[in-house]
């Protein structure tokens, strides 16, 4: 579903990205690992659609279309969800009001009816059910005053309010004490289904305990170093990232 | 299929066929202001003695005055002896067909899904003869009269409640009180006078009646409401609908009175024609609104959303007379393309335990600058003041402006006051975490500015606050670039 081919990005004239190249398919759950500064969010910036990077070469097919030429709001519309690692605070507009604009906006999108209040107030219910979400979060303004954890929750909460066909989770562990890290790793993996993929971008291996992944990439300096599955994360925890640079590129 | 709109517009131009639009023209003075015409405005108006000299006093006064600058709006000298101080209210309607309105106008107009005969009104177009909203604003009235509410227009006051007028004409804004309300003392055209007596909670919303008869306020309107003892009222003025009119200059003052126990809610949307993306052609609004607390334990409360006119200049004010009285102020005030806004609030605390809130919302977009200026003045007697204030300013672009002065004068050390400022822009973060939700751009920063505004609206009667939402989002229409 999505084709990542040798893409490269600039910010403010800095090539970050250096030739990136990627592909996933349905069902499967991706993890681009690797250390600070490696360009995984500028990753997940340009395929959400995130105006300051600069596409320098390259190319992303996303279900057969080109991905780059899309607005950021039709890229959501289409199915592409991004987890924030920084969340934005929305004052004065409730939670329930931006989910259910959100969701208007995508089921317009696919020439559906707009759902009712009464119809979404039942679907936000059973969801909150497997974030363990308090209702009193979802009446409060859009992450304001929410602390780092219910911020990272309510960004998967409204994943699994939206289902999207692509979930890319940029750090959504970090920040997480064990037990936020444990509820929010069981919400995506409440969402795992033969027609969803997931990208999963951490630093660290700790949140893959808990959210298998399919593939593990690491990226390095702006290419991807090495691919395999779950036990590269593995080795990567106990090895770290410095080896890697020694290492010739496979 | 022959529709009522259609049957009015056939009307209404008929009408004008048949010279009614010259009956109007003998109706209007000459331009100019000069003592004679104040007797012949008096005159037309068939006024009593006090009111004669009332105007006369306050003329004489305004000579001695200049105008003032020290607001921070900038536009070009006002020439006072090129304007027409009367004519007769249809005069202002020399449009005779909707076709000939602004078509930018009437987009709006069906954005906001106001009624074809509303437009109609809204735009000038000469329809107010045909159309229904006398017998509207009747029912109203005898329902009111039920209760001994007087709601009339000024003029019907001056003439069937004189005793009233006399009391309280001029006892909030006194008719030498500042330049533009001084001029307003001199020749107010009309207005609207409402007195709710002793106990009496007034059953409705005063606003419809209002509404509908919103194209036809003048130029220079004078508005008197009072409340006796334990009275409440809530009245609302203007419409979300941007309305046109030929006069450039807008000079309207209000006073509000309430008296023990009484209450009074005010709430104003004002959406007056901005000018074109140049600024051309805008109102501007130079309003006095001032309200006495004179009772013990009264309340005044102030709601205004300010997004039309070129220049907006008020201050809706409170003087907090009576002991535990209580102020309140809740503005938004939206500048876009050239606008240019000065607005905020005075509250003067002189009665004992006395207590005030301001609120106010400032968004600027385009080339619009927007300035909050507020005065909380507790005077010695006034034990055990309180006054909170919150104001915040929001940027959307960068070639837009938002000030903020804040004056506070403390003569008594029992005086509690908190004040919260804070200034944001509309981040590219925001608009790109609602776009990456599925929000276009423009829905997402209505959204925001609507998140902004939030503890205004609420204040809002609650048909109003809709409205007020849906006039924010279209305004703010095409401000992202």
């Amino acid at each position: 579903m999505l084709e990542i081919r040798n893409l490269h990005v600039s910010a403010n004239n800095k090539p970050i990205l250096k030739g990136i190249s990627l592909s996933l398919k349905r069902g499967e759950i991706h993890s681009i690992m690797g250390p600070n500064g490696s360009g995984k969010s500028t990753l997940a910036g340009v395929l959400a659609g995130r105006q300051s990077y600069e596409v320098t070469d390259g190319e992303i097919i996303y279900e057969g279309k080109d991905l780059l030429e899309m607005a950021p709001e039709d890229r959501a519309r289409e199915g592409i969800f991004l987890a924030f690692q920084y969340p934005v605070e929305i004052r004065g507009v409730s939670n329930m009001y931006f989910l259910r604009a959100a969701l208007n906006a995508i089921r317009k999108h696919r020439g559906e009816e707009e759902v009712d209040a009464m119809d979404f107030l039942a679907l936000v219910r059973s969801k909150m059910k497997i974030l363990h979400m308090d209702e009193a979060l979802i009446n409060r303004a859009v992450n304001e005053g929410f602390s780092g954890g219910e911020k990272k929750r309510n960004e998967i909460f409204q994943l699994a309010v939206l289902e999207p066909s692509l979930a890319i989770l940029d750090e959504t562990d970090s920040g997480l004490d064990i037990d936020a890290l444990k509820t929010v790793a069981q919400g995506v993996n409440a969402l795992r289904s033969p027609d969803r993929a997931f990208l999963v971008i951490t630093h660290y291996q700790r949140l893959l305990n808990y959210i298998v992944p399919d593939f593990v990439h690491v990226l390095a300096e702006g290419r991807i170093v090495l691919s395999g599955d779950k036990s590269l994360a593995l080795e990567l925890e106990e090895k770290g990232y410095s080896w890697l640079e020694k290492e010739p590129v496979g | 299929m022959p529709t009522e709109t259609q049957q009015i517009h056939e009307l209404a131009n008929q009408e004008y066929k048949y010279g009614f639009y010259t009956d109007v023209e003998a109706d209007a003075v000459p331009p100019g202001l000069n003592e004679e015409i104040i007797r012949l405005i008096s005159e037309k108006k068939g006024e009593p003695e006090f009111m004669l000299e009332w105007r006369l006093k306050a003329y004489r006064h305004w000579l001695t005055l200049e105008e003032p600058h020290w607001s921070n709006v900038f536009y070009p000298p006002i020439d006072y002896q090129s304007i027409i101080y009367y004519s007769a209210p249809s005069k202002q309607a020399k449009t005779t067909s909707l076709e000939d309105v602004d078509p930018e106008i009437l987009d709006t107009y069906r954005k906001l899904g106001i009624p074809l005969e509303e437009q109609a009104l809204l735009a000038g177009v000469a329809v107010d003869a045909v159309f229904d909203s006398v017998s509207v604003a009747t029912t109203f009235k005898e329902k009111l009269a039920e209760l001994g509410i007087i709601f009339c227009s000024f003029s019907e006051a001056v003439r069937n409640h004189p005793e009233l007028v006399q009391k309280y004409l001029g006892s909030v804004v006194p008719h030498s009180d500042n330049f533009f309300a001084c001029l307003n003392a001199a020749v107010f055209s009309d207005g609207s006078f409402c007195y709710v007596p002793k106990g009496v909670r007034c059953p409705m919303e005063l606003s419809t009646y209002f509404r509908i008869n919103a194209a036809k306020t003048g130029q220079f309107e004078r508005t008197l409401l009072i409340a006796d003892e334990g009275a409440y009222v809530s009245y609302l003025e203007g419409c979300t609908a941007p309305m046109r009119d030929e006069n450039q200059l807008h000079a309207a003052v209000v006073e509000l009175v309430a008296l023990d126990n009484a209450q009074i809610k005010y709430s104003t949307i004002q959406n007056w024609y901005p000018g074109d993306d140049e600024g051309r052609g805008g109102i501007y609004n130079f309003v006095t609104k001032r309200g006495k607390c004179a009772g013990a334990n009264s309340k005044i409360s102030w709601t205004q959303v300010e997004t039309g006119s070129a220049i907006t200049w008020k201050y809706p004010s409170c003087i907090l007379q009576g002991d535990n009285s209580v102020g309140e102020f809740y503005s938004v005030a939206l500048t876009k393309k050239r606008q240019q806004a000065d607005t905020g609030t005075k509250m003067i605390h002189i009665g004992k335990n006395t207590r005030s809130t301001i609120v106010s919302k400032g968004i600027s977009a385009g080339f619009g600058q927007n300035t909050y200026r507020g005065l909380v003045k507790i005077l010695g007697g006034a034990e055990n003041a309180r006054n909170y204030t919150q104001c915040d300013s929001m940027l959307i672009g960068d070639k837009c402006g938002a000030h903020t002065f804040p004056y506070i004068e403390i003569k008594n050390s029992t005086a509690q006051m908190e004040h919260e400022a804070s200034t944001s822009k509309i981040g590219e973060d925001q608009i790109f975490y609602c776009q990456q939700r599925g929000l276009s751009a423009e829905d997402a920063i209505s959204m925001i500015v609507n998140g902004f505004c939030k503890e205004v609206f609420k204040e809002l009667p609650m048909e109003f606050a809709v409205e007020a939402q849906k006039l924010l989002s279209v305004s703010l229409e095409g401000s992202v670039g």
